[in-house]
């Protein structure tokens, strides 16, 4: 007798779980969300989620180009990547109306440049990319470029940057005060120029390991996103992040809705769910960024408002955008980098 | 691997002649969708247009093969010289996997030689243990080896920590530990192999060359590894075929500073760059030398077979 309950007990959970609403299949970065609010959407909308992980923009794209596309509801891409995405046409429209939520989107992120009207996207996390400093191995001022591209001998062949050609040019753009798709041919030979001379300090290009390398000391200066940043010191590197005075990377990561999206209802949903100040708040304080949503302070952790990654000291450069270049441009920027990873 | 298939008797296989050619049906199928067509894809986009961004435009195109052969400047409007960027990244992967190879080869000889030596119930066991890294993903072992090899890893606390040396030995993110690590991804396609070749190996014909005086290094040289000289061919095929075309230990291991043929094709598909006609051509290029490599070994195979 005890035996059968426990077979209709089974049978009555497997039949729970095939009747889900359906699914939502998620393409997302690694390390960028928290469990737990997968599985609170899951229960609240009664849908299976799925989620596979990418490690840059371009991967993404490319994973989509080559047939991924119709596979997943929404992706997380950021700023240039979602006016590329728009572009090459792998991006469906929000209709108006489809977004009961649409209104808590804070007016300065309402209407990017790179999303119009936001008629594909919503705002996930802003932040930003510079570098951090191990402040046991360097205590001088690190509020300059130079320290990456022209580092002080203390930490020439200890710095790690990121395997991201974007942030990787438009950092050294930065540096040299030149526009990120410079057409001027001086320009860009004394940018191939100054990047394979500062090549000679650096010890290792990773993207993946960015905040890893940091925490275990085998870099002392890595280029890095700042919530990655937050977190190394979370887990006792005791490094700062810089503010350079020629500027700085940023960026902002949205949630859009795929073309052919198998289950657009569900993946509406989703971008609802996220622009509730609750649900958001709870990424912020996983990923250490900053939400676009109005709201969400009394759920944010006290830390986060203090935390110096958030927190650009008054002398800071001004924070840029990575720029989308044209084809012929972005040849050249290929070339260069070729030229720097041959 | 390389060397049991040529025997089998010949007089009963008339009678099995149609059954075979079903029972084969399987394998051709499996060749002909998982080894021919993606080749012949690869093959066609590279002599295709690339799309900017990723994708490729269905126009002839020498373009991938002209980039990589020829040197048209930063800006691309000078006139053809020779290409040494890329050449210079397939000579560096080959002298790379080489040295992995070797390696393999010295650490793995001598352990196969080893466990075909114990008693037929260990032998069992030592492969066994041999395999047992191998149930790991090759990510984390990778991982792991550079953990080991760190600055401040247990490889260094020890040298430094006796005395041995007075500064921690710097191998993470250089040639060496990208060797390293590609020798210790790949052992056991190099130990198992030669220790299915020297558990064939008759060690009567050792101990009647020391019967007749013959020294060990010559009886080493003279009968033992001719006789397993197929186990050792395979084995280097084996180590040194996957090492060319990785990126993970260059990446995790080296640091990714300089492209190895594996990492420059990823590239290609993932990367800004987005040029997919390149990375078939690149593919090409690659799979041509390896096949020249192969073909080498065989031709040797057959002279020394007679």
């Amino acid at each position: 007798m005890k035996k059968l309950v426990t077979t209709a007990a089974a049978l009555a959970l497997t039949a729970g779980m095939a009747s889900a609403e359906g699914k939502l299949v998620i393409y997302h970065w690694f390390e960028y969300i928290p469990q737990d609010l997968l599985d609170k959407f899951a229960e609240e909308h009664d849908v299976e989620v799925v989620m596979d992980t990418y490690d840059s923009n371009e991967a993404l794209l490319a994973s989509l180009k080559a047939g991924a596309i119709g596979t997943y509801d929404v992706a997380v891409p950021g700023d240039y990547m979602v006016q590329i995405m728009a572009g090459e046409g792998l991006l469906d429209t929000i209709e108006e109306g489809e977004l009961a939520n649409k209104g808590n989107i804070q007016p300065e992120w309402a209407d990017p440049s790179f999303d119009p009207g936001r008629a594909h996207s919503i705002p996930y996390q802003w932040g930003s990319t510079s570098f951090a400093v191990n402040r046991d191995d360097f205590d001088g001022p690190i509020d300059s470029t130079d320290i990456l591209f022209n580092p002080p001998a203390a930490l020439s062949g200890k710095i790690n940057m990121l395997d991201s050609q974007g942030e990787v040019m438009a950092m050294a753009a930065l540096h040299m005060g030149i526009p990120q798709c410079s057409t001027d041919r001086e320009q860009l030979k004394a940018l191939n120029a100054m990047l394979q001379e500062a090549k000679q300090h650096w010890a290792s290009f990773n993207s993946d390991t960015a905040k890893e390398v940091l925490v275990s000391g085998d870099a002392s200066v890595g280029q890095i996103y700042d919530g990655f940043a937050a977190k190394a010191r979370q887990e006792g590197a005791n490094i700062e992040y810089a503010f350079p005075k020629q500027g700085y990377i940023v960026w902002m990561d949205n949630v859009v809705l795929l073309k052919d999206a198998p289950n657009r209802e569900n993946a509406l949903k989703f971008m609802d769910f996220l622009l509730e100040p609750e649900n958001i708040a709870a990424v912020t304080n996983y990923a250490r960024y900053v939400a676009g949503v109005d709201g969400v302070g009394p759920f944010l952790d006290p830390e986060l408002a203090k935390q110096p990654e958030s927190n650009p000291p008054a002398d800071a450069g001004k924070g840029v955008f990575i720029e989308v270049c044209d084809q012929q441009t972005q040849e050249v920027y290929d070339q260069i980098w070729t030229n720097l990873k041959k | 691997m390389a060397g049991g298939a040529a025997t089998g008797g010949s007089s009963t296989s008339d009678t099995y002649a149609e059954a075979r050619t079903w029972l084969l049906l399987p394998a051709w199928v499996t060749l002909g969708i998982l080894v021919l067509a993606p080749v012949a894809i690869m093959l066609v986009y590279s002599f295709l247009t690339k799309e900017f961004r990723g994708g490729v435009i269905w126009e002839f195109s020498l373009g991938a093969y002209d980039q990589f052969f020829c040197n048209r400047g930063l800006f691309g409007d000078e006139p053809c010289s020779i290409e040494w960027t890329y050449i210079q990244i397939f000579w560096r992967s080959i002298w790379q996997a080489g040295a992995a190879t070797l390696l393999s080869l010295a650490i793995g000889f001598p352990t196969a030689y080893f466990i075909a030596t114990r008693p037929p119930r260990q032998r069992t066991l030592w492969v066994f243990l041999v395999t047992i890294p191998y149930w790991v993903n090759l990510l984390i072992r990778t991982v792991s080896m550079k953990f080991l090899l760190r600055d401040e890893g247990p490889l260094n606390d020890f040298l430094t920590g006796t005395g041995l040396l007075s500064e921690p030995l710097a191998i993470v993110n250089t040639n060496f530990a990208v060797q390293l690590g590609l020798f210790y991804s790949y052992l056991p396609f190099m130990v198992l192999p030669i220790y299915a070749a020297v558990e064939r190996y008759n060690f009567a014909l050792s101990e009647a060359a020391s019967d007749l005086y013959a020294p060990r290094w010559t009886v080493l040289r003279r009968i033992l590894l001719p006789s397993v000289k197929p186990g050792i061919v395979a084995g280097c095929i084996l180590v040194f075929v996957p090492s060319l075309g990785s990126f993970l230990a260059p990446d995790l291991l080296g640091g990714a500073r300089n492209f190895m043929i594996g990492s420059l094709i990823e590239e290609q598909f993932k990367g800004n760059a987005g040029n997919w006609p390149f990375g078939a051509a690149a593919s090409m290029i690659l799979l041509t030398m390896v096949l020249i490599i192969l073909l080498i070994f065989a031709r040797q195979q057959a002279k020394a077979e007679g």
